[in-house]
């Protein structure tokens, strides 16, 4: 879908059509008071040259670091056929066209998108992405208040495991409607809910469950999900979408399967890319759908017969429903979700869950060769999948910065987000990490600790 | 034009209400209503003993073409929900006075006749919207 820009005597017939003089001139009914005026820390504009210069500087003071940071975005290998493939010109745009007359390759890609991610969470329907899995656990608990109608509680109850970033924007976004997030008990042991604190009376509209928890565990979603149904609470389940490869899927957590599942899909085919964009993903059972925030798309036929396809359930977005609509979201995150959708294409199932168990196996190696270091312990005990918390006997910032000198990202600091811990910090070593690469890691740490 | 049947009271909002023997009051959309909104893809319906207010949204009913909401001349709780439509909603397009029904609802004060129209007023009033 080509881009082509006015040009000066475009705008000036357009302007003269409608009689106004100045472009200005159409926001005049912004008050005064609300314009931002002079920005005094926007730098002056540069040319292509100066620009491509400054980032090249930039981007050289990054260097090549080994990067063993999890934490919730995953550093993957993307085979190079998926961005060789996002990126052609019939796809790349930062624009999803959505008209189904010009755009069936698009749409049949949505449509194609939403059939995996459906098949990996085990859940009914999908819609077409959402903008990253922070604001996609947001979408989650509003929807729940919508579609949860037996349940007027506006409390939405997280598990331990749920990320202390994705709690933060969903308050941000979701707060001011009432809804508040509240933790549930933490088994200091696991990192998981702690099924003898909890609340048998509590109220709730839904609980979140993160499988694997932020610290790496592994949660028992079977029995969470019951604890919730048992109270009219919804379940979602907040994946890593590497991880159901070889987890079980949220629709089949506990007797009834979670009600929504929803998380960060930058491990299916986006870069870290220093933090964005990525991608949001969110599915629910059929009878949820209605509620779906984002778009969707579906399959139909043509008068003659040929199948065809197009947006469908219109009826709960903005531009129809207006303030009721279910989301302001009138988009999807469209060319992350290619690559996501190439991506799974690619590796298929079977691909996946090599990924995920040679992630898994290097984390374990990294984790025996680490907790072999003086003064290095696992903080909890039981199962993990690709990441795991270890406590240090010295303070993790020092640690990590020198390690960083040895060109080695040596994994998160938990102490802001779990003071609690101590000295505790979060590695992760995926199928990009060699026995080399490790071994590297293991003995630089080594020599950091023993300094 | 259709025929407005006698025995039911309408809303500016194009619904009707019916009083039923039992105190009770049945409610939908009018046939005007229906033809507005086109065909019918989904009703979604309120949960049996769910307070309603008066003028307060109810149900939602939404076709292929927009989703609009049903809206409560009275004030009750909700003793019925028409369950055939969750799988046919189209009945709201081929019977609006009848089997399209929606809810049924318990009326928890005296019902306030001054908001709601005769066939006649509404017949009026249908007839200036076309004009």
């Amino acid at each position: 879908m080509p881009f082509i820009p006015h040009t000066e005597k475009d705008t000036e017939e357009m302007l003269a059509a409608i009689g106004v003089e100045h472009i200005d001139d159409l926001f005049d009914e912004i008050p005064k008071e609300l314009l931002a005026g002079k920005l005094e820390r926007v730098p002056e504009a540069l040319n292509e040259m100066q620009v491509s210069r400054l980032m090249r500087e930039r981007a050289s003071l990054d260097g090549t670091p080994m990067c063993f940071i999890g934490a919730g975005a995953y550093e993957h290998h993307i085979p190079t056929a998926v961005w060789d493939i996002a990126t052609r010109g019939e796809y790349y745009s930062a624009y999803t066209p959505y008209q189904a007359e010009a755009s069936q390759g698009t749409l049949q890609t949505i449509y194609e998108y939403q059939t995996l991610i459906t098949e990996l969470t085990g859940l009914d329907a999908s819609n077409a992405s959402l903008y990253d899995g922070a604001s996609a656990l947001a979408e989650a608990a509003l929807m729940a208040v919508r579609a949860n109608r037996t349940n007027k509680s506006r409390r939405v109850l997280l598990a331990p495991g749920v990320s202390h970033v994705a709690q933060k924007v969903a308050e941000a976004i979701a707060g001011n409607q009432g809804i508040t997030f509240e933790r549930l008990p933490v088994n200091a042991a696991t990192g998981t809910v702690d099924f003898d604190a909890l609340d048998d009376t509590a109220e709730a509209v839904a609980v979140a469950i993160q499988q694997p928890t932020f610290v790496g565990t592994l949660e028992d979603v079977d029995r969470l999900t019951d604890w919730a149904h048992a109270r009219k609470a919804y379940a979602v389940g907040v994946v890593n979408p590497t991880s159901l490869a070889i987890l079980k899927a949220p629709g089949q957590w506990g007797e009834a399967g979670a009600d929504i599942a929803c998380g960060e899909g930058q491990p299916l085919g986006s870069p870290l890319s220093s933090g964005g964009p990525y991608l949001g993903f969110m599915t629910c059972k059929q009878k949820h759908v209605r509620q779906m925030p984002g778009r969707i798309v579906g399959r139909t036929t043509d008068l003659e017969g040929n199948v065809g396809y197009a947006l469908t359930l219109q009826a709960r977005e903005q531009h129809i429903r207006r303030s009721k609509a279910t989301s302001n979201i009138c988009t999807n995150q469209g060319l992350l979700m290619t690559a996501a959708t190439i991506y799974m294409s690619l590796l298929g199932f079977d691909g996946l869950g090599r990924v995920a168990r040679a992630s898994h196996a290097n984390t374990a190696a990294l984790v025996e060769g680490l907790t072999g270091i003086d003064g290095i312990e696992r903080i909890y005990d039981g199962p993990f999948f690709h990441e795991a918390a270890l406590r240090l006997k010295k303070s993790v910032a020092e640690v990590l910065e020198a390690l960083a000198e040895r060109d080695i990202l040596g994994g998160y600091d938990l102490s802001s987000d779990y003071p609690e811990l101590g000295n505790a910090l979060l590695v992760c070593a995926t199928e990009t990490k060699t026995t080399e690469d490790i071994a590297a890691y293991v003995s630089a740490m080594a020599e950091v600790m023993a300094a | 034009m259709s025929d407005l049947p006698g025995d039911l009271l309408y809303t500016k909002e194009h619904e009707w209400l019916r009083k039923e023997d039992d105190g009770s009051v049945t409610i939908g959309v009018t046939d005007h209503a229906q033809a507005a909104l086109g065909d019918m893809v989904y009703v979604e319906l309120p949960e049996i003993d769910q307070d309603v207010e008066e003028n307060g949204e109810m149900a939602v009913v939404e076709s292929v073409k927009a989703a609009s909401d049903v809206y409560s001349p009275v004030a009750g709780s909700v003793v019925a929900v028409n369950e055939a439509l969750a799988d046919e909603p189209e009945i709201v397009n081929s019977d609006p006075y009848g089997d399209g029904w929606i809810v049924r609802l318990q009326p928890s004060a005296d019902i306030d006749y001054a908001d709601l129209m005769s066939p006649d007023a509404y017949q009026q009033l249908l007839d200036e919207l076309e004009d």
